[in-house]
């Protein structure tokens, strides 16, 4: 006899996970379907999570998660051909529990995320797709998977980025390259002791190091290095549209990262281990689908519930909280048995309540400001240059600094732009 | 560090690669198509450019991002998922 689940849950990301959890914490009938070997075969992501929410689902998860590194620094730099001019923030607190991030494989954090919902009792089917939905009527009443029909009351979309079964659902349209980062990256095997030494770490202490300038072209993006416990994750992120109106790979764009004078040094005579790429939804709100419908929850990046606003580029704990929040809602409903729109449709309003929607809402035009070219291009040889007219001394008399600032901007930025550019900021970000 | 290719990146990842192609290209509407963003959004360099400007494609080293999916515009392309199981697995992620 068919067995019928109280919910299933597409995807063993962060946020089916952690949906999947909750769920089984619940007591729910819950199985987590996941079309990798397992879980965190497919998935990858630059390599730094932030934030307390891990911490409140599991306390002190950094004592049994995988976790490579804690976060003791974040180093910011801009990067002309031949320049840098870096800022390196560090302060005692992030030294201590609970930390402020960590660096993490995803192959190794998604299983360990996934091994929680199983103890909790959830089934976490790795190596089954869910391949399409099944409908009641207009009530989405399981999933097809593997062939057979998979009955719930309720699903769970966390299918990450690409959302095929959002887009089945009707819940949104076809994704558009605007919307969309491309991320490409390498894990650079060194000895443990080069990367402390070549860091300035000790211990379990990591460095998230993001970089802007001019290596991306002008394409809207940066570059990354989180150090690993004996790697390194390095790669870039890229506006998708311009890859393709430029004619530029995200490749080629790290390769020249990796090469600048400021980079190569650090990853010196390091074996390259893996090679691996993923969209980023990046457009928050404005390119969210409907959240909930009958018999069915969107959540993770199948939501686009990633936040982007220059400083901060973050996704795992939007998905775990989303994920959490989408069950939640279903604990709640399975008390009434009612799994309609309108009594999923309190899933909005947890994460309106939440950091998830209050974070989008008010970043919403982030997205926008970061198009600006000029930040990837105009202002890191902008700034470089007034830095190297700041420091170089060639024996001429000095010019006031004002002057040098004249002259750094002459031809490539105007007053006006870099008012208009503030404004931007005050407004976004 | 040396400049590598994508190709000999690749061959460090490990995959579980399928008798069954995931992704087709639509000849007809590739065909008439002369932009081949194809070309640069795919991070595996599935694609490449035949003599005749034809554009082909290779699946083995597909990285399932689905960029070539959102950036085709001809609409040129059929793009499933390998079946579960196939395709890259990340071992670092």
């Amino acid at each position: 006899m068919e067995e019928k689940f109280d919910a299933i849950v597409v995807g063993a990301g962060p946020a089916g996970s952690a949906c999947g959890y909750t769920l089984a914490k619940a007591g729910l009938n819950t199985l987590v379907v996941e079309r990798g070997k397992f879980p965190g075969a497919k998935n990858m992501w630059g390599g730094a999570y932030y934030g307390p929410f891990l911490h409140e689902l599991f306390p002190n998860f950094w004592e049994e998660a995988p976790v490579e590194r804690y976060i003791k620094h974040r180093k910011f730099s801009f990067l002309t051909e031949d320049s840098a001019l870096s800022v390196d923030f560090t302060t005692k607190k992030f030294d201590e529990p609970p930390y402020n991030g960590f660096s993490v494989l995803r192959a190794k954090f998604d299983r360990w995320l996934a091994s929680k919902a199983e103890q909790a009792g959830a089934i976490v089917a790795s190596g089954l797709q869910g391949d399409d939905l099944l409908w009641e009527g207009s009530k989405v009443s399981g999933i097809k998977a593997g062939g057979d029909d998979l009955p719930a009351d309720v699903v769970v979309v966390c299918d990450g980025a690409n959302s095929i079964l959002a887009e089945k659902a009707g819940l949104r349209g076809d994704l558009s390259p605007k919307d969309m980062k491309q991320g490409v990256k390498e894990v650079i095997q060194l000895p443990r002791e080069v990367i402390e030494q070549r860091f300035n770490l000790n211990g379990k202490e990591g460095i998230a190091w993001e970089s802007l300038g001019t290596f991306t072209k002008g394409i809207p993006g940066g570059a990354f290095i989180y150090t690993n416990e004996d790697s390194l994750s390095i790669g870039v992120v890229v506006q998708l549209n311009a890859l393709a109106e430029k004619n530029v790979k995200a490749n080629d764009l790290l390769e020249e990262y990796k090469q600048h004078p400021e980079v190569a040094s650090f990853l010196k005579d390091g074996k390259m281990v893996e090679y691996s790429a993923h969209l980023i939804p990046v457009s928050g709100k404005a390119m969210m689908p409907t959240l909930y419908g009958d018999g069915i929850l969107v959540a993770g990046d199948a939501a686009a519930m990633t936040l982007a606003t220059g400083l901060a580029l973050e996704g795992a704990n939007f998905a775990i909280a989303s994920g959490a929040a989408a069950a939640e809602t279903i604990i709640e409903a399975k008390k009434t048995g009612d799994f309609s729109k309108t009594t999923l449709s309190r899933y909005q309003t947890r994460l309106e309540q939440s950091f998830v929607l209050k974070d989008l809402e008010t970043f919403k035009k982030a997205p926008h400001f970061l198009e600006n070219p000029r930040l990837y291009e105009k202002y890191p040889e902008f700034v470089c240059d007034m830095a190297e007219k700041i420091f170089t001394n060639d024996g001429k008399p000095r010019e006031k600094t004002m002057k040098l600032l004249k002259q750094a901007m002459d031809g490539r930025i105007s007053f006006l732009q870099i008012i208009q550019d503030l404004w931007q900021i005050k407004r976004s970000i | 560090m040396s400049t590598m290719k994508i190709e000999d990146k690749l061959a460090v990842n490990k995959f579980d690669i399928d008798k069954d192609v995931h992704i087709q290209l639509k000849e007809e509407a590739c065909k008439n198509c002369d932009v081949h963003s194809c070309l640069y959004v795919c991070p595996a360099d599935c694609f490449k450019l035949g003599e005749s400007d034809n554009i082909t494609f290779a699946y083995e080293g597909c990285l399932e991002c689905g960029s070539c999916r959102i950036v085709c515009d001809k609409d040129a392309i059929e793009w499933t998922l390998p079946r579960a199981g196939f395709g890259i697995c990340y071992q670092y992620g």
